[in-house]
């Protein structure tokens, strides 16, 4: 393709040094957090308004010339990966709080907002923005969108969707378009074109403008941790939490190797010679927390724990969530290389979950940590291999594939939280027929018909096809699309 | 992270760079603390964007000349370390890299005259006395210098204090409770020799005794954060053979950046015959603040004046050695003192060995972003551990106007001790 005349015209936009475009630069945009895939793109710009990103979304509409969003590039299943021939719009300049409402506890942010700088903006009026990532500290709120991106409280509050009231979006074919409305209920007319957009992965185009709900902060936190000598009491403990009625604020599961990996990082205070830790917070109204936690603990102790522990003041509970969120991070420490799962199961098949992980892992001859959302039955096994080994890597996405499988098997998903992205989408055909993705793409091209918005993720069958062929689709040429 | 860095080629510390570099899964939980990447929001110039550039170059996919500005735009102050989970030896990166860098890059001769004249200079006392002493000439023609000396000539301040040396032994007040060896730095004793005066008279209140080797000299630190490894060494080695760790407590030092490159003595002579003395040299260093913490402080008296002050980390304490505490429980063992807290999560403030020579641009950006915070606090007079955060900090105090009095920390100790001695 040649890109001399869109280059000229984005050269128009944006000074030099906001238009990146020397090999060096484009390096060290050629991976997200996922790094066994990468690849250079053509160009990487800069944008300091949301006009900028519309006008460059048109550009690239007009030229045919595809590109990603991205925000800090922490996406663990590539979402962010540059695509081949194509441009990078960082919108990490793109980072104004544009406003914060106490009283209807919203803000409207732009997409390169970080998410714990909400909640930092928010604090002084004592709200939060819920949703909370364990990148929460560096990821953007245009990501989140994006990936509808979870998190260890969403057990109680819900993803990121269940706070995303409203939405300026600038869609792939150069329309700006709003959705939703500062209203709480504005939601409720007509299609849930928010519900749409986010979870989206890109495909559909650039959120430029984002209204997030805030919450009142919890008056009170209560923090459990709980030590197991194996994995599947561990489990069941959080059946029999959730059969117990009580709906804590997170809850959730850390295995022997990812305890040893997070303990090397912080100082969290975990027990030590654990085969498994169960994290319970409870939080909320004093009064109801202070009753709840006396039932939890009731609950905790019944259920096989050799060792319950309870965090004693703002800092330990601090130190308990920096060990667990930076756990997948930190098993760096233990492996030079590992693939993170995201797969989902009903939560009253964990204990079985995680039976199998176990034999599956020692089929393979693989360790395998498991760190994990058990509130939502959100595991996150860690495969670890030494990716210079010739085939470590294959040999981990097989495995990794094969946990997919079981939890699409057992009646969840192939992801939670992190996206399809590059990673997942030949796992695509697992969860759904070729008539369900048929679907998918159909809509997706009435909103991008040229495919040039975040192409080649999600969907299984390697390249975008607007990368690698001009004229019609092959379905289109079959007769089974149509386009205006 | 994956690498196809054939370490053979890069000696002692290719291993030590390899491992960092495969330490790393490129999460990015590093880029909220780094400042460079708060002022440019690149990936280019945050740690992870940085690591992956150091990957390239020794890959060969890269070549150093190519990489260079992002790396030079590098701090070294380290803050990416605490927020890093994977345990990523940042550090020893970073130093290894522009030692193996620094002989393979093209300056220009204006550069390489700038960057000659400090290493020449900076760490030898006397020298930077004297250079000092022309310095206040040269600000006359600050305009039409090369913009990195016009920056140097821009911090040196209009008059120096008196040259004050120390003695070669301090002794300890009654009981002796430890005997230290004190590194007495070269920047810092020009610019302010009350510090180590202080320092002594401290230590001496507190019954340690303090040794000041007369033949000492700069510690390499400077040369070491800006990859000049053989100057560096060549520092280091004077300082060997006249500091004997096994007679000493401790090696103390009172200046943040010294503390922890000669920290890193070991991996400075890796490999070489004088690793094993460099070890133990190494491991002996302590900074003031810690030796007074752990020794535990006979009690301050009241001061005068009730003073509020504002602590300001060190990068160099704080992120490279892990710092916190020592000097806060220090201040506050002094009655009358109220110490408040920036709340900038540790941010460099821009002075960082030489880069605002080096990067005058973003070391101002920096400079002003810290005087914001601490002017936000109301404190009447800031407190530091390391004398380049106080030169930075009042040179951009100076320029909005403001004057607020800066002290290191052992200076506000010894205040209290010598009220102490006139009540």
């Amino acid at each position: 393709m040649d890109h001399q005349p869109f280059f000229a015209a984005l050269q128009r936009i944006y000074p030099k040094e906001r238009l990146l475009t020397k090999g060096v630069q484009l390096l060290a945009y050629e991976s997200d957090a996922l790094t066994s895939f990468q690849t250079k793109p053509s160009a990487v710009v800069i944008p300091e308004s949301q006009d900028e990103v519309i006008e460059t979304v048109r550009l690239c509409h007009q030229f045919g010339v595809p590109y990603v969003a991205r925000g800090s590039g922490t996406s663990l299943s590539g979402g962010s990966l540059p695509i081949e021939n194509g441009i990078v719009i960082a919108l990490n300049r793109l980072n104004r709080i544009k406003k914060l409402d106490p009283e209807q506890r919203i803000a409207v942010v732009e997409p390169g907002v970080v998410n714990l700088q909400i909640s930092q903006a928010a604090d002084r009026y004592n709200l939060y923005y819920a949703p909370d990532p364990s990148s929460q500290s560096v990821c953007t709120i245009g990501g989140n969108v994006a990936f509808n991106s979870g998190g260890a409280h969403c057990l109680k509050y819900g993803m990121t969707s269940n706070h995303i009231l409203g939405l300026k979006v600038v869609l792939a074919d150069g329309e700006v378009v709003e959705f939703g409305s500062e209203s709480l209920e504005g939601v409720g007319v007509g299609p849930d074109l928010i519900g749409l957009f986010v979870g989206s992965e890109g495909l559909f185009g650039v959120a430029l403008e984002i209204t997030v709900r805030l919450l009142p902060k919890p008056e009170l936190y209560r923090t459990v941790l709980a030590a197991y000598n194996d994995l599947e009491t561990a489990g069941n403990a959080v059946a029999m939490v959730v059969a117990s009625g009580l709906l804590p604020g997170a809850m959730e599961i850390m295995d022997r190797l990812s305890i040893k990996a997070a303990e090397s990082a912080v100082d969290a205070g975990y027990p030590e010679n654990a085969a498994a830790l169960l994290i319970v917070e409870l939080e909320g109204e004093s009064e109801q927390v202070e009753t709840e936690f006396e039932e939890i603990m009731d609950v905790i102790k019944e259920s096989g724990s050799y060792e319950i522990r309870v965090a004693k003041d703002a800092e330990q509970r601090l130190r308990i969530w920096k060990g667990r969120k930076g756990a997948f991070s930190s098993v760096g420490r233990l492996s030079p290389d590992y693939v993170v799962q995201d797969g989902v199961v009903p939560r009253s098949h964990l204990g079985k979950a995680l039976a199998e992980i176990d034999r599956l892992s020692q089929e393979y001859g693989l360790d395998v940590a498991n760190v994990f959302h058990a509130g939502d039955g959100n595991l996150h096994p860690l495969i670890l291999f030494n990716g210079r080994e010739e085939g470590a890597l294959e040999h981990a996405e097989e495995l990794a594939g094969k946990i997919l499988k079981m939890c699409v098997e057992l009646g969840g998903s192939i992801t939670g939280e992190h996206g399809v992205g590059m990673e997942k989408r030949n796992y695509m055909p697992a969860m759904f027929s070729e008539v369900d993705l048929e679907t998918m793409k159909t809509i997706r091209r009435q909103v991008d018909p040229k495919e040039i918005s975040n192409p080649g993720k999600m969907f299984p069958g390697g390249e975008a096809p607007a990368l690698k062929m001009t004229g019609m689709h092959p379905l289109e040429a079959k007769g089974i699309i149509s386009r205006e | 992270m994956q690498h196809r860095i054939d370490i053979k080629k890069y000696g002692p510390r290719g291993e030590a760079m390899a491992e960092a570099i495969q330490s790393c899964v490129h999460c990015g939980f590093c880029l909220a603390a780094c400042p460079t990447y708060k002022v440019l929001g690149e990936e280019m110039d945050s740690p992870r964007g940085r690591i992956y550039l150091m990957k390239e170059v020794l890959e060969e996919n890269l070549t150093v000349e190519e990489a260079q500005p992002y790396l030079d735009r590098c701090l070294g102050c380290i803050g990416c370390m605490p927020a890093c989970p994977s345990g990523v030896r940042y550090d020893e990166l970073i130093v290894s890299y522009r030692a193996f860098s620094e002989p393979k890059r093209k300056r220009s001769l204006m550069d390489n005259m700038a960057r000659r004249m400090i290493a020449e200079t900076l760490p030898y006392p006397n020298r930077f006395r004297a250079a000092v002493a022309s310095g206040k000439v040269g600000k006359l023609f600050k305009g039409a210098m090369p913009e990195k000396l016009g920056a140097m000539m821009g911090l040196v301040p209009a008059d120096l204090p008196e040259d004050k040396p120390l003695p070669p032994i301090y002794p300890a007040k009654g009981r002796r409770r430890a005997r230290v060896a004190l590194l007495s730095g070269c920047v810092q004793t020009v610019l302010n020799p009350d510090i180590n005066w202080a320092t002594v008279r401290v230590l001496s209140e507190n019954g340690v005794e303090t040794v000041i080797p007369q033949e000492q000299g700069c510690c390499g630190s400077i040369m070491m954060h800006i990859g000049e490894e053989e100057r560096a060494k060549k520092l280091a080695r004077q300082n060997l053979q006249v500091f004997v760790p096994d007679e000493v407590d401790a090696i103390i030092t009172n200046a943040a950046g010294c503390g922890s490159g000669m920290k890193e003595y070991g991996l400075l002579f890796k490999g070489l015959s004088e690793e094993a003395e460099a070890e133990k040299f190494a491991e002996k260093v302590q900074d003031i603040s810690v030796f007074l913490d752990s020794l535990g402080l006979k009690p301050p008296a009241e001061l005068r004046e009730p003073l509020t002050v504002v602590y300001q980390d060190a990068c160099h304490l704080l992120h490279a050695q892990g710092i916190r505490s020592a000097p806060r429980n220090l201040l506050s063992s002094i009655p009358g003192l109220t110490l408040l807290e920036l709340g900038d999560d540790g941010l460099c403030c821009g002075s960082a060995g030489t880069y605002n020579i080096e990067q005058p641009e973003i070391a101002h950006q920096l400079g002003q972003r810290k005087v914001q915070h601490v002017l936000n606090t109301g404190a009447q007079a800031v407190v530091s551990g390391n004398i380049g955060c106080l030169t930075q900090i009042q040179s951009h105090l100076a320029n909005r106007g403001v004057s607020l009095p800066l002290y290191h920390t052992i200076e506000l100790l010894d205040w209290a001790y010598r009220r102490k001695a006139q009540t």
